[in-house]
C-alpha cells in the first residue's frame, strides 16, 4: 500500500493508524507564529467508529489502508453472519455482528446497502438513510383527529421498534429515517 | 470540476463587508499620516526561513535566476524606510505554498506596516485602535508575556523548563506523533494546541516577549526576570493568530548571522538553499531607523469582524478555484 504525506491529507482518505484503518474527517493546517507547520487530523476508526485527534508535523507520512466502499445486496441472515452480494459480479461477503452493528435492525433482504471492505473482508455497513419497511405488530388503529399528534410503539418485520402515530395499522408500509430511528411517513406507492 | 466551481466561495455581500474593511484601513492610515506603498510580488530574493515553503516563477527578465512569489512585503518595505520614506503601510497579496486549511489559502491578503520611533509597545497601540473599531470591541485589549501565557494556561515556565519535560507534557495533553530534540517544536505544538483555541476570547490579546530562539526579525533583550526575549509580538482574538509584530532588528551584522544561521539550519533539514536578500543586508547597513512594524491577515480580520469561520468564505476565489 502507498504511503501518504500530510501534504496529500483530504478528507475520505483511508489510513492506517495504530494498526487500525481510518478514515479523515478533517484535515486542518496549523502554523505557529514562526516554525515547523503541522497538521491536526480528525480521523474516524472504521473498526470502533472512535473518532481520534491527532497532531502530526507536515511532511510525515502515513500507510494507506485496503479500504473500499461497495454497494452491495443484503441477502439473508443465518443467526450467525449477515450475508451481501456483489451485483456486478454475485460474490458474497459474510459480516459478523461488529460490521453490522446496531444498522442490523434495518436490513431487508434484497435493499441495497453500503459495505465497507478492509483486506477483502466487510468491515463496517451503512444503511440507506431512508428505509420502507413493513408494520409487523402493533395496537390497532384509532381514527381521530390525527393532528394532533400521539404516537405508539410498531415492530417492523426487521424486528425494529419505532414509534408511529396512533392511525397506523398491521400491514402498512412506513418510511423510516435510520439516522434518528423516527417514522418519517406512509411509504408511497 | 462541478457546475457550481465557477463561482465565488464568499456570498457578495460578504465581498461587500471585505471592500470596506480595507477602505476603514485606507483612511486610518491617511488619518494617521501614514504612507500606502506598493512593493513587488515577484522578486529575485524570498525568505530563509526553513520552515516556510516558497512558490518559485520564472525571471520575468528573461534571464537566468528564478524569482520567487513573497511570503511577505517585510524585505521591500525595510529597503524603502532605509531610504528615508518614513512611516508607510501596504495591503498586498502574500504566498505560502501548501498553507490551507480553514485559516490559511497559499494566497492571501495582508496589511503590514512601519512606524520609525515606536517600540512595539506603542505599535500595539496603534493596533489596538484600528483593530478594535473594525471589530467593534469597545474593551480595551490584554498585553500578556509569552512567560505568563504558559504559566497561566500549563503551569510551566517556558523559559526554563526542558526539553524533555515538555515533550512529555506535550505527549501526555495532546496525541501527537512528532519526534523533536527541538524546544520551540514542542512549545509550538502546545501554544497552537492547548492555549491558542483559549487566547483573546473575551477581549482580544497582545503576546509579548518571546522566546529568543523564535525572533525571527525582532531585537532581542534581557528582561526584568533576566532572561533573553525576542521583542516580538502576536495579537489573538477568538483564538485566531491576527497579527506577528517587532520592535524592528535594525542592526546589519546580527540581520546576517540570523539568515546564517536559516541557511545552515536549511542544510540541516535537507532543504534547497537559496541566496539571502543581498538588498536587505545593504539597506541595513547604510541604516534602517529604529521602528516597529506589524503584519496582519487581512482575510482573517474580515472573517473575525463579520464572525465567518472559514477563510474561504471571506475571499472570492480561494486557490482550489483560483
Amino acid at each position: 500500500m502507498a504511503s501518504y504525506s500530510t501534504n496529500e491529507f483530504k478528507n475520505g482518505l483511508k489510513l492506517m493508524v495504530e494498526g487500525d484503518p481510518c478514515t479523515i474527517v478533517e484535515n486542518e493546517f496549523v502554523r505557529p507564529g514562526k516554525g515547523q507547520a503541522f497538521s491536526r487530523v480528525k480521523f474516524r476508526n472504521l473498526k470502533t467508529g472512535r473518532i481520534w485527534e491527532r497532531s502530526l508535523k507536515s511532511g510525515e507520512t502515513l500507510e494507506g489502508a485496503d479500504v473500499m466502499d461497495m454497494e452491495m445486496e443484503y441477502l439473508y441472515n443465518d443467526g450467525e453472519f449477515w450475508y451481501f452480494m456483489e451485483p456486478e459480479t454475485f460474490e458474497q461477503h459474510q459480516a459478523d455482528k461488529t460490521a453490522v452493528g446496531d444498522d442490523a435492525k434495518w436490513l431487508k433482504e434484497q435493499d441495497r446497502c453500503e459495505v465497507t471492505l478492509y483486506n477483502g473482508s466487510p468491515l463496517s455497513i451503512a444503511v440507506p438513510n431512508f428505509v420502507e419497511l413493513e408494520v409487523t405488530e402493533t395496537d390497532p388503529g384509532l381514527k381521530g383527529d390525527t393532528a394532533q399528534g400521539g404516537s405508539k410503539p410498531a415492530t417492523l418485520q426487521t424486528g425494529a421498534v419505532v414509534r408511529v402515530p396512533l392511525f397506523i395499522n398491521i400491514g402498512e408500509v412506513l418510511r423510516i429515517d435510520t439516522r434518528s430511528g423516527d417514522y418519517v411517513s406512509r411509504a408511497k406507492g | 470540476m462541478t457546475n457550481s466551481d465557477w463561482q465565488p466561495t464568499a456570498s457578495i455581500t460578504v465581498l461587500r463587508e471585505r471592500a470596506n474593511v480595507i477602505a476603514c484601513i485606507r483612511s486610518f492610515f491617511s488619518q494617521h499620516a501614514v504612507l500606502e506603498v506598493e512593493t513587488p510580488l515577484l522578486a529575485r530574493h524570498s525568505v530563509t526561513d526553513p520552515y516556510m515553503e516558497i512558490l518559485k516563477g520564472d525571471n520575468p527578465l528573461g534571464k537566468s535566476g528564478a524569482f520567487y512569489l513573497q511570503t511577505s512585503p517585510e524585505y521591500a518595505m525595510k529597503r524603502l524606510l532605509a531610504a528615508g520614506s518614513g512611516p508607510i503601510f501596504e495591503i498586498t497579496k502574500a504566498f505560502r505554498k501548501g498553507e490551507q486549511g480553514s485559516r490559511h489559502n497559499p494566497e492571501f491578503t495582508l496589511l503590514e506596516w512601519y512606524r520609525p520611533g515606536f517600540n512595539h509597545f506603542q505599535l500595539m497601540t496603534e493596533i489596538e485602535s484600528l483593530v478594535g473599531g473594525l471589530l467593534s470591541c469597545d474593551r480595551p485589549f490584554l498585553r500578556m508575556s509569552y512567560g505568563e501565557m504558559f504559566q497561566q494556561f500549563l503551569n510551566i515556565n517556558p523559559h526554563t523548563i526542558s526539553c524533555d519535560e515538555l515533550s512529555a507534557l506535550a505527549r501526555n495533553t495532546i496525541d501527537v506523533q512528532m519526534q523533536s530534540a527541538q524546544k520551540d517544536d514542542w512549545l509550538n505544538i502546545l501554544l497552537t494546541e492547548i492555549i491558542e483555541p483559549q487566547l483573546g476570547i473575551d477581549v482580544p490579546v497582545f503576546i509579548y516577549d518571546y522566546p529568543a530562539s523564535q525572533s525571527a526579525l525582532a531585537k532581542t533583550v534581557i528582561n526584568d526576570e533576566g532572561i533573553l526575549v525576542a521583542q516580538r509580538f502576536e495579537l489573538y482574538v477568538h483564538g485566531i493568530e491576527l497579527a506577528n509584530g517587532y520592535f524592528e532588528l535594525t542592526d546589519a551584522g546580527e540581520q546576517e548571522k540570523r539568515f546564517q544561521g536559516e541557511q545552515s539550519m536549511r542544510l540541516a533539514l535537507g532543504v534547497e538553499q537559496i541566496e539571502v536578500d543581498i538588498y536587505l543586508l545593504a539597506a541595513m547597513n547604510e541604516g534602517l531607523p529604529s521602528c516597529a512594524g506589524v503584519a496582519l491577515g487581512v482575510d482573517r480580520l474580515v472573517m473575525l469582524a463579520l464572525q465567518i469561520k472559514n477563510i474561504a468564505d471571506v475571499m472570492a476565489f480561494p486557490s482550489d478555484r483560483a
